[in-house]
């Protein structure tokens, strides 16, 4: 799946994560998060798994996190990857 | 045991990831007028997801989706069926032919990914002028439905009159509804209190409702929660007048009294039936002890 577009899901509110993607020739991750020192491995591993299952091998993620649990972090990034690769949607 | 339902937003995971602490017996997942146009998408995925990542235990789970005149509702049931809510909430129902076509949907998507046939039931949300009249033929149109319930704030922008904190222009409406529900064998649930700081008018509004047969009622601010929980449970002067009814039929018994009275009142059918429903509310509220 390519991304042919900028995308942006989630929010910048506690308890979320702010998922914005773009088309990129490879995966590259860029990650602020509230919880960075004990999380940030297992976020980064849950983006690369989220990735992998929608085939996606280039896309800038970038993620600002207040603390999302991982079912929300999974949940905005497939909705950001999937806003990416539409026509004619934010 | 439904006494409270909690409407929460399906886009707020912060909301969602609280969802079965609040002491609500069900939780309302809301898709449609929570959620942003612009943000169906995010709001279907992240329910879904928080249903087969967060184990609800302590409480229902039901899913309000989209109306059947929106493009979103089938993307809502193949997200969200799979998952595995207790019961999906359809909005707006305006007749038997909106449940029929709702319940064939929800039937290809059961059978399509493996589910046991039937396993999600429906609560129809009735809102409309035609929904209220249509009551009875909602409530018999598939076996999935469990109850109605009345959505009082649209209704009266359909009906083209002030909603109040009395009541008295949903008082045919929440008769009519009680009335068609029972009549189908199924329950039926009171539009929410809207004011989240008037917990005295929440107090008489449910008093109301319960009065009037409904079986629980909708919340859409989680400090509404105990009250409701309260209304709508049996108190202990009422369970302890069910177990003497009880305890009353067996001395008669035992005399062999064809007829048995209880505090000059004589026990008749209805206050048998009366009786049984209080010890089965208490029983599911309480547990087995307080019998």
């Amino acid at each position: 799946m390519n991304l042919i577009k900028k995308a942006i899901a989630g929010t910048l509110e506690s308890s979320d994560i702010m998922v914005t993607v773009e088309p990129a020739s490879t995966l590259k991750i860029d990650l602020k998060s509230s919880v960075e020192k004990q999380f940030s491995t297992s976020i980064k591993n849950t983006v690369l798994a989220v990735a992998k299952k929608m085939n996606i091998t280039g896309a800038n993620i970038i993620l600002v996190d207040h603390g999302a649990l991982d079912c929300t972090i999974r949940a905005r990034l497939e909705t950001a990857f999937l806003r990416a690769t539409k026509e004619g949607q934010a | 045991m439904r006494r409270s339902l909690l409407f929460l937003p399906g886009n707020n995971p912060g909301m969602l990831g609280n969802g079965d602490t609040l002491d609500a017996d069900g939780i309302i997942l809301d898709l449609e007028d929570a959620v942003a146009p612009n943000e169906k998408d995010a709001a279907r995925i992240l329910v879904r997801n928080a249903l087969q990542t967060l184990h609800y235990k302590a409480c229902e789970i039901i899913v309000r989706i989209n109306g059947l005149d929106t493009s979103y509702w089938q993307d809502d049931l193949e997200a969200i069926i799979p998952a595995g809510p207790d019961i999906i909430m359809p909005t707006k129902v305006s007749g038997a032919d909106y449940i029929h076509e709702l319940a064939a949907k929800i039937t290809a998507v059961e059978k399509s990914c493996g589910m046991e046939i039937g396993k999600t039931k429906v609560l129809p949300l009735l809102e409309t002028a035609v929904g209220v009249e249509n009551a009875y033929p909602i409530a018999i149109a598939d076996k999935r439905i469990i109850g109605l319930f009345l959505g009082a704030e649209d209704l009266t922008a359909d009906l083209r009159c002030k909603r109040t904190k009395e009541g008295q222009e949903i008082f045919y409406a929440r008769t009519r509804l009680v009335m068609a529900a029972r009549a189908a064998g199924v329950d039926a649930y009171d539009t929410p209190f809207t004011d989240a700081n008037d917990l005295e008018g929440l107090r008489k509004d449910a008093i109301l409702a319960r009065s009037l047969g409904f079986s629980g009622k909708t919340a859409i601010n989680p400090r509404h929660i105990d009250c409701i929980n309260e209304v709508f449970s049996p108190s202990q002067a009422d369970i302890e007048y069910a177990k003497e009814v009880f305890a009353a039929i067996e001395e008669g018994k035992k005399l062999g009294k064809g007829a048995v009275a209880l505090r000059g009142k004589m026990i008749d059918k209805p206050i048998v039936a009366r009786a049984q429903q209080v010890l089965d509310a208490a029983k599911a509220i309480y547990g087995g002890d307080i019998l």
